[in-house]
């Protein structure tokens, strides 16, 4: 219907704006009324940070770009030059170095959050494709960005990474040609990467506004994965869940204050302060920390095309997870048989993430090989099986329930029911 | 039970990431040595990083450029402007065109880069036995245990290599090089430089203040990084408490 919003705020040029554009109303509703659920533990703080990540990434980004320069001739120069003669630029590209590697913790952190309380479950599957779209396009502009200062590393790990696209059947070789504009990484990779390096986070801003607003339809899972049965089971998101965010804000920029202010270079790799060379190879080519489980299950297998395809399967398959999982407790609180395995899986992670950090031979192939293993039979054979043949905790009747009794033990009355329609 | 996973979450993390700094590493670790720039709150040793200046000036600046540096950088290491401009005035530069098109030479000044020894890479190879003395800029940051393993190659040279290892013609047995073989000859020898300080110019002093020299030039910002990080987290530990009494406050209502 045409005609002004109705408007209930009382500040004149707050209901003007408001009568015509209701951006008031609509954060009013979805910020500070939400009604959202009462028991979140600090893990649920882990989304609001990786938001908070995102912008720091894209305004330091923003100022390096204004002194950096995209050539191959001179792009490691202009970072040395950002990190001495630029009014604190070393601040500004520590942060941004930094915090590449925190949005992925904070974004890891949120992810297996989400599998151990069953985030990805009916109604929020498409909210938690949306994640792995961000995932993806976060892997894709972290990858870039690394390029950009042109050190020994940033060439390499470009090249290994650019080559892999040559092992899809014949058209392979002509798509890497495609991809660096030439016929190696060179100036026409480099300009390519920082236009897309540039463009990428705006995508991803856009792609989580649909997160959040794919959040806002169905609302958010809680630790205990049952849906709040009413009023008694939410309280409005401000000031309670701002506050608490707000705290968890302050955690996380003290560990980022620590890496950038005392430890800057700790998650980095020294050759990338030795300018690129085509000529000289490094010893290991490693890619950053965050990539290195997915480096690991790619050099498990010892056929190149299958490698590629394990290693793009290992994210495209957290598309899927949702149908995988058979499952109707979302929550693994009430999944006892499914636990163990959930640790499992998060040991293979960090034990994938130590072998891509290892020469490919010996022992470590081996363990890379088990770990992938382990990998894909979690979302293929455990998931789906654990689904029929566990029999799970008897689930809370409310969230209010055990909040007001304490966390005690649940009544006898609340009987084995798997999750409630929602 | 709860916290107890919670913290087991955490953890796990936490082990997640010196998995990084490994992948870096390769070969055996050089022994640590005390740095006066170590640890979370060192600082530069002055007069330790001039005389190492002296030391690759009159050293290592015959091979390796510093083209990161400019003279004027030198401030930072507490020289005084007539003796920057006294330094820089000692090289030439080829500056120009000029209003006839000409190239000209004129002295430096504190604003040049340090002039490197050789005009390429190409030049640079020809006359050292086709090996690259590489710029010494970033060296401690471009290195695994930058300090110390720069340290300890410095003072790791060997006259003859270990019995039974096969001696590379035209190369250097250097205990702590990775493959030991190394192009560059032993470049600091006891008494080589001079101190105006009095300091006894043997390898190791010598070695430990070029050391401490390039870790200033690969970070000349660890001073005020580190000052400024300390107010930062404190700040921060404040923000955090005070945020915190706020949080409980406000969810003091609810009951539970």
């Amino acid at each position: 219907m045409v005609g002004l919003h109705k408007s209930e705020f009382k500040n004149p040029v707050v209901r003007w704006i408001d009568q015509r554009l209701p951006i008031p109303s609509l954060l009013q509703k979805e910020y500070a009324q939400f009604p959202t659920p009462k028991n979140f533990n600090y893990f649920w703080n882990f989304g609001a940070l990786a938001m908070v990540n995102l912008v720091i990434m894209i305004v330091t980004g923003i100022f390096l770009a204004m002194h950096y320069t995209p050539h191959t001739a001179y792009a490691f120069d202009s970072v040395e030059r950002i990190m001495r003669d630029v009014n604190y630029g070393w601040l500004l590209r520590y942060i941004h170095m930094n915090g590449a590697s925190m949005f992925f913790i904070v974004v890891y952190i949120h992810i297996f959050r989400g599998l151990y309380y069953g985030s990805y479950k009916a109604p929020r599957e498409l909210l938690w494709m949306l994640g792995v779209v961000i995932l993806l396009l976060m892997m894709a502009t972290a990858f870039m960005g690394y390029v950009l200062p042109w050190g020994q590393m940033s060439f390499w790990g470009a090249t290994v990474i650019t080559n892999l696209f040559s092992a899809i059947p014949i058209v392979g070789p002509d798509i890497v040609v495609w991809l660096w504009g030439g016929f190696s990484v060179d100036n026409p990779t480099l300009n390519r990467f920082f236009s897309l390096h540039y463009l990428l986070p705006f995508v991803i801003v856009g792609v989580v506004f649909l997160h959040v607003v794919a959040l806002h339809i169905t609302g958010s899972n809680n630790p205990l994965g049952i849906e709040p049965k009413g009023p008694q089971d939410t309280i409005p998101f401000h000031p309670y869940y701002t506050i608490k965010d707000t705290f968890g804000l302050c955690i996380y920029l003290i560990v980022f204050a620590f890496l950038v202010f005392f430890a800057p270079n700790f998650l980095g790799h020294p050759d990338n302060y030795i300018p690129a060379n085509p000529l000289v190879t490094p010893a290991h080519i490693v890619p950053e920390w965050y990539f290195l489980p997915f480096y690991a299950i790619l050099r498990a297998v010892p056929d190149k095309l299958g490698g590629v395809l394990l290693m793009f399967g290992s994210i495209l398959i957290l598309f899927v997870l949702p149908w995988l999982d058979t499952s109707p407790v979302r929550s693994m609180r009430f999944r006892p048989l499914a636990r163990p395995f959930f640790w499992m899986f998060v040991i293979s992670c960090v034990v994938l993430g130590y072998a891509g950090a290892m020469p490919a031979e010996g022992i470590w192939v081996t363990i890379s090989r088990v770990g992938t293993a382990y990998y894909f039979m979690y979302f293929l054979v455990i998931l789906p099986l654990l689904g029929k043949l566990e029999r799970p905790l008897p689930l809370p009747d409310s969230i209010a329930a055990p909040v007001l009794r304490g966390g005690g033990p649940i009544p006898a009355g609340a009987a084995a029911k798997p999750m409630e329609k929602a | 039970m709860q916290r107890f996973r919670t913290l087991a979450f955490a953890a796990v993390l936490a082990l997640a990431a010196p998995a990084a700094s490994l992948a870096a590493g390769g070969g055996p670790a050089p022994p640590a040595q005390s740095w006066s720039f170590g640890g979370l709150f060192g600082t530069f040793d002055r007069a330790s990083a001039q005389r190492g200046f002296q030391v690759y000036k009159e050293v290592c600046a015959a091979c390796h450029a510093m083209k990161q540096l400019a003279y004027r950088n030198l401030a930072d290491i507490g020289l005084s402007d007539a003796e920057i401009r006294a330094i820089a005035a000692d090289i030439q530069v080829t500056d120009g065109p000029n209003d006839e098109g000409e190239m000209f030479e004129r002295p430096g000044r504190p604003s040049d880069r340090f002039r490197s020894p050789f005009p390429n890479e190409k030049a640079a190879r020809a006359v050292n036995n086709g090996a690259y003395p590489v710029d010494l800029s970033l060296i401690i940051k471009a290195r695994p245990h930058g300090a110390d393993y720069l340290y300890a190659l410095l003072t790791g040279y060997k006259d003859e290599p270990p019995p039974g290892v096969p001696v590379m013609e035209g190369m250097h047995y250097n205990e702590w090089f990775p493959g030991h073989w190394i192009a560059m000859g032993r470049p600091l020898n006891d008494d080589q430089v001079t101190f105006a300080d009095g300091t006894p110019a043997t390898t190791e002093q010598m070695a430990r203040d070029v050391t401490t020299f390039l870790a200033w030039a690969a970070e000349p910002e660890l001073e005020q990084r580190r000052a400024m990080g300390v107010r930062a987290i404190l700040f921060l530990i404040v923000l955090a408490g005070m945020t915190y009494g706020v949080k409980r406050k406000i969810w003091a209502d609810l009951k539970h």
